[in-house]
């Protein structure tokens, strides 16, 4: 265990890159994925088949495919940025995809007669969506998304490839240059354990927070 | 009957298991035959014998050597997706090595050869696991390295050079690079080789060559700088749009990673490459590879058979070991 | 194609909104569409040099063989996957407390743990304490203890999901833990669980694709091969996903049609599986939640 206590800092630079990859991505995947779920149930033909794409692309393609897709296909094209960048931009878009189902299995909790009543209100559709529906439906979709952050703090790891400093890079290094693997490793399921069991412990509680009393 | 079901998806399931573990063999693509890259000027060797407890006869005695080359790099290791075979200088080398441990010409002894793809950062961790039995794969032969892995050869010297548009003459040396925009890979000998020899050098850094390629296609930079074979490469796939400069400054020695310690190993294959040396059989890959991207066939370098230091281990991360050096 | 989530029809000057909506929305949709071709034009991405080796047949046919080398690690870590995860379910569910603990810690950590850096272990760490895996097994090992995990919450959560009735009929009729598991509850449950199964090869299918760092000779790996070969690293790998988005899309529809199939015949419900944090799983929720 000295192995990971003598690396101490570069375990903490890692998982603070890690931190960093999953919430920066998590939020645009948020704002993304609402949209592209509001895209899927609006009466516009041509955003209902957008979102469909969008999301049936998304989840069906690797992750990785992806990644290399955008770090070094784009390149050719004359679209590069950052690695971090594209990390992030990559892991949005990605997650995006299942933050949309998640969020439109939510709308779909909310009891239709919430919509018929805010038609009969004479309310337009983005009202409806923003003011009635989406508000109600978020409380049934914390759970799901807070799978989704979880799986998306692992899901970071993939950075790794593309040369972002994360704790998994930090890791492999690691490994490398020594000859305790196992131990780097075992400290390693540590950090990310850190930072998976609280996420999951914030989730419980707000779940329980937003919990409806009927 | 539904039982029977069961008991029959799990029959298959197992089945399908063992003749998939079983076959596992074929994963990594192996040099089969002659894929017409040697013309060899000498008959077959005849079936050398080695010491006992020397990796020579380890090796023999397994019948097959592991070479981690690279995969991606024009002229010294690509994988060619129509045939599945590896080709490149660096494949040769690796053959010609082989002939000497198992006889033959070195066209035999590829079947014995298995390939496997070591990109530049895996390659001193591949040595030390006995992942592979020596990387030939663009390896510069550097002070911080030989403290990890020990060197055979070198085999051979590239220069840094300069590519530039076909169209542009107006770049004829080094020093013509100060004050212009130029391109090379983040963390490479080649960045920090050309900041040295002109200062005012306005340096890009990307990820890979190739990306520096498409910037100068674009126009963002006027000029790409790194070893000659790889630039080489590039300007052969680029349809005329590329020329090299040929103005080397630097010498890089690519050199055979071993293990760390094993004299004898590395002693055999400094004398293997001073045979075909002599042979021709060197001059001949060169030619048949990176001949065919426009470099000229040089004077084999002398090896260096240089007596090793004490070994260093370490349990903390080197520093050396985040950059993309070649 | 999704419903639009208002079911009822809409007035004429819905419709016109609707309508301008769609011509906006679709004209916006093409332009973006014609820009990001013309942008491929002119850095000469159709250009014959890069597109030709893909209508080779040899090069295809190199691809090809990538995704049977996919396909193969994903069956063979299926297979032994289901296994494991049957192992760890029936572990947590003992009555024995420290078999329950082992089985729980196996999961709380390999839950926690990206399976990209568990490929990375079996490849560069096991090798120090002189396991030597090829990159085919480092691939199936690193994917069978993930899923494994992943595969146990599922069945646990069969398991769970069914009737308390069952077992405690089963237990009135005399039978034991065993006969009762054995013939009532896991006949019952598997049922249950073939959806999120064929979910799960789902992604173990995408997951191969993380072989390519540990040197696994699968699709991933030969098109970027191919790509830097020929230069058409772009189109090379647009291949791949459209390869990928093909055999995932059908494989998703048989599952989906799998659990409507269940539902209509035995009454099932969709089974929740809670605490496993995998976006396969997430997603397979979701279109269970909606359909």
């Amino acid at each position: 265990m000295d192995v990971v206590l003598d690396n101490l800092p570069a375990f903490l630079r890692g998982t603070r890159t890690t931190a960093e990859l999953t919430v920066l991505s998590f939020l645009f995947a948020l704002v993304l994925g609402t949209v592209v779920a509001g895209f899927r149930v609006s009466p516009v033909p041509p955003l209902r088949w957008l979102g469909t794409v969008y999301v049936e692309v998304f989840r069906n393609t690797p992750l990785l495919v992806l990644m290399f897709l955008f770090a070094f296909g784009f390149t050719k094209i004359g679209i590069q940025y950052p690695f971090f960048t594209s990390a992030i931009i990559v892991l949005s878009v990605y997650t995006g995809a299942f933050v949309a189902e998640t969020v439109r299995a939510g709308i779909n909790t909310v009891a239709t007669g919430q919509a018929e009543a805010a038609r009969a209100l004479g309310l337009t559709f983005l009202q409806l969506l923003f003011l009635v529906v989406l508000p109600q439906a978020f409380r049934s979709v914390v759970a799901p998304l807070g799978s989704v952050f979880i799986a998306l703090i692992k899901n970071s790891a993939l950075a790794a490839t593309i040369a972002v400093s994360d704790l998994t890079f930090l890791t492999i290094q690691l490994t490398n240059s020594t000859s305790r693997p196992v131990a780097v490793f075992l400290g390693s399921a540590f950090f990310y354990m850190l930072l998976a069991l609280p996420s999951g412990w914030a989730v419980g509680w707000l779940e329980r927070k937003l919990a409806v009393r009927r | 009957m539904r039982r029977h079901r069961w008991a029959a998806a799990v029959l298959a399931a197992m089945a399908l298991v063992a003749v998939a573990c079983s076959s596992s063999s074929k994963d990594t693509p192996t040099v089969a035959g002659n894929g017409g890259q040697t013309n060899t000027t000498v008959a077959g060797n005849a079936k050398p014998t080695f010491a006992a407890g020397t990796t020579m006869a380890k090796l023999q005695a397994a019948g097959k050597i592991t070479v981690g080359v690279k995969y991606d790099q024009p002229g010294f290791g690509q994988r060619n997706p129509t045939t599945n075979q590896i080709e490149g200088f660096d494949v040769e080398i690796a053959k010609l090595i082989a002939a000497g441990i198992f006889g033959g010409t070195a066209a035999d002894a590829a079947s014995k050869v298995t390939f496997t793809e070591a990109q530049s950062a895996n390659r001193e961790p591949f040595i030390q696991n006995g992942t592979v039995d020596m990387v030939i794969a663009t390896y510069t032969i550097n002070d911080t390295r030989k403290q990890i892995v020990d060197f055979a050869g070198p085999y051979f010297i590239a220069h840094q050079d300069i590519m530039v548009k076909a169209s542009d003459n107006s770049i004829k040396s080094v020093t013509d690079l100060n004050g212009k925009k130029v391109c090379s890979v983040t963390g490479s000998t080649s960045a920090t080789n050309v900041k040295a020899k002109a200062p005012q050098v306005d340096l890009t850094l990307f990820g890979t060559y190739s990306d520096c390629a498409a910037a100068l296609g674009d126009g963002r930079v006027v000029a790409v700088t790194t070893d000659a074979p790889i630039l080489g490469g590039l300007v052969s796939t680029s349809n005329g749009q590329f020329k090299l400069v040929k103005a080397p400054f630097t010498d890089e020695p690519y050199g055979i990673g071993l293990k760390k310690g094993d004299d004898a190993f590395r002693s055999f294959v400094n004398d293997r490459l001073e045979a075909i040396y002599k042979s021709g059989e060197w001059a001949s890959a060169f030619s048949a590879t990176l001949g065919k991207i426009g470099l000229d066939t040089p004077t084999p370098p002398p090896v260096d058979r240089y007596t090793a230091g004490a070994t260093a281990t370490s349990t903390t991360v080197a520093a050396s070991t985040t950059s993309t050096t070649r | 194609m999704t419903a639009p989530f208002i079911a009822d029809a809409l007035g004429p000057r819905g419709k016109r909104r609707v309508l301008l909506a769609s011509v906006v929305a679709g004209g916006l949709l093409a332009a973006m569409v014609v820009v990001a071709f013309l942008r491929l034009l002119h850095k000469g991405q159709f250009s014959d040099h890069l597109i030709a080796p893909l209508r080779q047949w040899s090069v295809q046919r190199f691809l090809l063989l990538g995704m049977v080398n996919t396909v193969k690690a994903a069956l063979v870590a299926m297979v032994l996957a289901m296994a494991v995860g049957a192992f760890l379910a029936l572990g947590r569910l003992s009555r024995t407390a420290p078999v329950r603990w082992l089985a729980g810690f196996y999961v709380e950590i390999f839950r926690a743990m990206p399976l990209i850096l568990l490929m990375f272990f079996c490849a560069l760490g096991l090798p120090k304490v002189g396991i030597h895996l090829t990159p085919f097994r480092s691939v199936v090992v690193a994917l069978v203890a993930y899923n494994g995990a992943v595969l146990g919450e599922i069945f646990r959560a069969g398991i769970l999901s069914l009737d308390r009735g069952q077992s405690e009929a089963a237990s009135a009729l005399g039978l034991t833990y065993w006969q009762s598991m054995g013939r009532v509850i896991v006949p019952q449950a598997a049922r249950r669980m073939i959806p999120a199964i064929v979910s799960q090869l789902v992604t173990l299918l995408k997951d191969t694709s993380l072989g390519t760092v540990v040197n696994y000779d699968e699709l991933l790996r030969r098109s970027r091969d191919t790509g830097t070969f020929y230069g058409n690293t772009l189109q090379v790998l647009t291949e791949a996903a459209v390869i990928y988005i093909i055999v995932n899309f059908t494989l998703s529809r048989i599952a989906r049609r799998l659990e409507v199939r269940q539902r209509r015949k035995y009454k099932a419900g969709a089974i929740t599986v809670t605490g496993v944090e995998d976006l396969a799983v997430v997603g397979a929720h979701a279109e269970a939640a909606i359909a």
